[in-house]
C-alpha cells in the first residue's frame, strides 16, 4: 500500500521538475547507451567470428608448403605433392578427411558471358570435408578425377553471374580458359567470410586440372579435418611426421611445409574481441557512474528544497524508513528513466552501425538486463546519501526551514 | 493522558545555553480545552513541540497516553504523531502541490489506511470544517482561512486523542480568526481534548483551562477569568 503511494509521490515529484529531471537522467542516458552499444558490437564481432568457425570447420587444418620463406627470397616452389595428399590419407591416423587443392583465377565463358573467377582443382570429398551442400546435380567422383574428365561443379552465385537459371545450367557446357568442362553439379551457398566468397568459386577434379594447366603433380594446399575423438596436437604430430618421411627430411632441418591451425587463429581473435568488448564497456561503463554522481547531486538538491515538505511528512506519522524509501524510489526511478532511454539510444546506434557502417552488432537479453540492473543499483547507490539525510532530518529544523 | 515532569529544552548558542523550558510539570486529561498565552519568545512552541513529539526535551519525563515518550524510538515516536496527535500550526504547513483531499489524506497514508476508505474520510473530515466545495483545490487557490480548515481537517482526520494549534489564528484576520476559533468550541464540544497557543485574549476566553508562560517557566495555571 505505503509503496504504491511512494511510487505516486515519486512520479509527482518528477513530473513537477521534468525538464531537470531529463537533464540529470542525461548522464545516465548515455552510460547505458554507450554500453549497450558496446556490448553489442563486441557480441556481433564474436557471433561473426562463430559463424566463420561454423563455416570454415574449425577442426580443419590446412598445409601449405613453406619454401618461399628460404634465405628470404620468395620462391615460387611447392613442396606438396598429389603424393603427399594420399600418404596423409593413408597413413593419418588422426585425420578425418584429406583435400589437396590448386586454384588460381581464370577466364570463364559461358554463351556471351565473361568471368574472372577462382577455379580449384581438388578431389572428390572436398564438400564433405569443407562442409558444403550439393544444391543441383553431383558432385565429380574418383572416376571423374583418374579419367581427367572436364567436368566443374559451380558456386552457388555462379549461375546468377552467367545470367542462367541454376537448373538450366545442368549439363551445358562452359569454357574454362577455353577448354570445354560439362557442368555436372552446384553447390549450395556458403556465405562469404572476410576477404574470400566461396560461392563464386568453380571446382574440377585435380587430375584434370594438374592435366590441363599445371603440367605436374604438385599442389597448392593441402586441407585436413581432425578426426573425431582425437586432438588437434595428435593431428598436427600426424602430419609432420609423414610429410617429412615422404619428403626425407633428416632430422635437424626444417620443415618444408607449414601447418595452419584454424581454430587457434579463431580463438585467439575470439579472446581479442572480447577483451576488446569488455574494455569499452569498461570505459561506458565509468559514464555511468559519472551519471550516478549526477543523480546524486539533483537528489541533493531535492532534498533541500523539499526539506519542509519532510519535515510536514514527519509530523504527520512518516518514519525514517517512509523518508528514505521515498528518496529512493524516486532516485531509482530517475535511474531506471535514464536506463530505459539509454536502452533505446543505445538499440538505435546498434542498428545504424549495423546498417549504414555494416559493423555486424547483436543486443542480447543479457546486456539489457544488465542495463536495468545496472542503472537500478546506480540510482539506489547513489540515492543512498541524499535519501539517508533526508531521513535523519529533525522534524522540527525541518519545519522552520525557510 | 498528557503528563509533563520537570520537563527542560535547552539550546546551547556558542558558550550561551538558552532555556526555552525550565522546569516545567502539568498534566491534562481527556476533553480539556487549554489555552496557553505568554509574550513572545517564552516556549509556547517549544511546549507545544514537546507536547506534539516533534522536539525532544533535553531533561524531564513525557507521559503521553500512559507511554514514556522520552524513551521511545522514532517508529513509535512516528506512530504517536500520526495516532495519538493532530497538530495545527501558524503557517499552515501544507503540501503546496497537492490538492486539499490530498493534502487530508496524508496522516492515513501513514497509517497505512487503503485508498478508499482513506478518501471516504478525507472527504468527511473536509465536509466538517465546510470545504466540501474546496477538496480538489490547492492550497495557493485557497484562502488562509481556507488553507487553516484544511490543516484543521489534516489534524482531525485520524481521530487523534489530542488537538494541539501552535497560533492557528496568528495569520488570519480577525473575522477568519473567529470563524476558526468556532471550529474548535465545536471539536470540543463534541469530546475532542484541544490545547491552543495564541497571545491573543479573546482566543484564550474559548478555553476553560489558560496556563500562563513567562522565560519557559509556568507562572500560572486556572481558568481564564483568574488575573494575571
Ligand atoms: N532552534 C532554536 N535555536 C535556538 N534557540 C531557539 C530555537 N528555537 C527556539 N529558541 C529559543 O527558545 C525560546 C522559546 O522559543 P519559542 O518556543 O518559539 O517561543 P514562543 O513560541 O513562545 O514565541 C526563545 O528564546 C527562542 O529564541
Ligand atoms: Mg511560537
Amino acid at each position: 500500500m505505503l509503496f504504491g503511494e511512494t511510487l505516486v509521490i515519486a512520479v509527482q515529484s518528477i513530473r513537477g521538475n521534468l525538464f531537470r529531471a531529463s537533464l540529470t537522467t542525461l548522464g545516465i542516458v548515455i552510460g547505458v547507451a554507450a554500453v549497450i552499444t558496446m556490448v553489442a558490437l563486441g557480441t556481433g564481432a564474436r557471433a561473426a567470428i562463430d559463424e566463420q568457425m561454423e563455416a570454415l570447420g574449425g577442426d580443419i587444418l590446412s598445409i601449405n608448403s613453406s619454401s618461399w620463406f628460404s634465405r628470404g627470397v620468395a620462391r615460387q616452389t611447392n613442396t606438396l605433392t598429389t603424393a603427399d595428399a594420399r600418404a596423409l590419407a593413408i597413413d593419418g591416423r588422426h585425420l578425418g578427411g584429406v583435400v589437396p587443392e590448386i586454384n588460381g583465377r581464370q577466364q570463364v565463358k559461358y554463351g556471351n558471358r565473361n568471368l574472372n573467377v577462382t577455379i580449384i582443382g581438388t578431389t572428390p570429398n572436398y564438400p564433405e570435408v569443407h562442409h558444403f551442400n550439393l544444391a543441383a546435380g553431383r558432385m565429380f567422383t574418383e572416376a571423374d578425377d583418374s579419367a581427367r574428365r572436364r567436368v566443374a561443379v559451380l558456386g552457388s552465385e555462379i549461375p546468377g553471374m552467367l545470367d542462367a537459371d541454376a537448373a538450366s545450367l545442368l549439363g551445358r557446357t562452359l569454357q574454362i580458359r577455353s577448354i570445354s568442362f560439362e557442368v555436372i553439379g552446384i553447390l549450395g551457398s556458403k556465405g562469404s567470410w572476410g576477404w574470400r566468397n566461396p560461392d563464386d568459386d568453380i571446382w574440377v577434379p585435380l587430375s584434370t586440372a594438374q592435366f590441363r594447366v599445371t603440367g605436374n603433380d604438385l599442389v597448392e594446399t593441402i586441407s585436413a579435418r581432425v578426426r573425431d575423438g582425437a586432438t588437434i596436437e595428435q593431428a598436427m604430430l600426424d602430419i609432420e611426421r609423414i610429410l617429412r618421411r615422404e619428403h626425407g627430411l633428416l632430422p635437424g632441418t626444417d620443415n618444408d611445409f607449414a601447418i595452419f591451425n584454424r581454430k587457434q587463429f579463431l580463438d585467439s581473435r575470439q579472446e581479442a574481441t572480447e577483451v576488446f568488448t569488455y574494455l569499452l564497456a569498461g570505459i561506458a561503463g565509468v559514464s555511468l557512474v559519472v551519471g550516478g554522481i549526477g543523480i546524486m547531486n539533483i537528489m541533493l538538491v531535492t532534498v533541500t528544497e523539499r526539506t519542509r515538505e519532510i519535515g510536514i511528512r514527519k509530523a504527520m506519522g512518516a518514519t525514517r524508513g517512509n523518508i528514505l524509501l521515498q528518496f529512493l524510489v524516486e532516485a531509482m526511478m530517475l535511474c531506471l528513466f535514464g536506463g530505459g532511454l539509454g536502452l533505446a539510444v543505445g538499440a538505435a546506434a546498434a542498428y545504424f552501425l549495423a546498417e549504414f557502417a555494416g559493423w555486424q552488432t547483436q543486443i542480447s537479453s543479457a546486456s539489457v538486463i544488465t542495463a536495468f540492473t545496472f542503472s537500478a543499483a546506480v540510482g539506489l547507490i547513489f540515492g543512498m546519501w541524499p535519501a539517508k539525510r533526508a531521513a535523519g532530518l529533525d522534524p522540527i529544523d525541518a519545519l522552520r526551514y525557510e | 493522558m498528557i503528563r509533563l515532569e520537570n520537563i527542560e529544552r535547552t539550546y546551547v548558542m556558542g558558550a550561551d545555553t538558552i532555556y526555552a523550558l525550565r522546569s516545567v510539570s502539568l498534566s491534562i486529561a481527556p476533553n480539556e480545552y487549554v489555552a496557553v498565552m505568554g509574550p513572545s519568545g517564552s516556549g509556547k512552541s517549544t511546549l507545544m513541540n514537546v507536547i506534539g513529539c516533534l522536539d525532544s526535551p533535553t531533561a524531564g519525563d513525557y507521559w503521553l497516553n500512559g507511554h514514556h515518550v522520552s524513551s521511545m524510538n522514532d517508529r513509535q515516536l512516528a506512530r504517536a504523531r500520526n495516532r495519538d496527535i493532530g497538530f495545527v500550526f501558524q503557517t499552515f504547513n501544507l503540501l503546496a502541490r497537492m490538492t486539499a483531499l490530498h493534502n487530508v489524506e496524508v496522516p492515513l497514508i501513514y497509517s497505512g489506511m487503503k485508498r478508499r476508505v482513506r478518501q471516504a474520510r478525507a472527504r468527511h473530515a473536509l465536509e466538517t470544517v465546510g470545504l466540501a466545495d474546496r477538496m480538489l483545490h490547492r492550497p495557493s487557490e485557497m484562502s488562509g482561512g481556507q488553507r487553516q480548515r484544511v490543516a484543521i481537517a489534516r489534524a482531525l482526520v485520524t481521530e487523534p486523542s489530542i488537538l494541539l494549534a501552535d497560533e492557528p489564528t496568528g495569520n488570519l484576520d480577525s473575522i477568519t480568526g473567529a470563524e476558526i476559533m468556532k471550529l474548535f468550541d465545536k471539536l470540543y464540544d463534541a469530546g475532542n481534548t484541544i490545547i491552543i497557543v495564541t497571545h491573543e485574549k479573546a482566543v484564550a476566553e474559548h478555553a476553560k483551562r489558560v496556563i500562563r508562560l513567562i522565560d519557559g517557566a509556568v507562572t500560572s495555571d486556572g481558568s481564564p477569568g483568574a488575573s494575571r
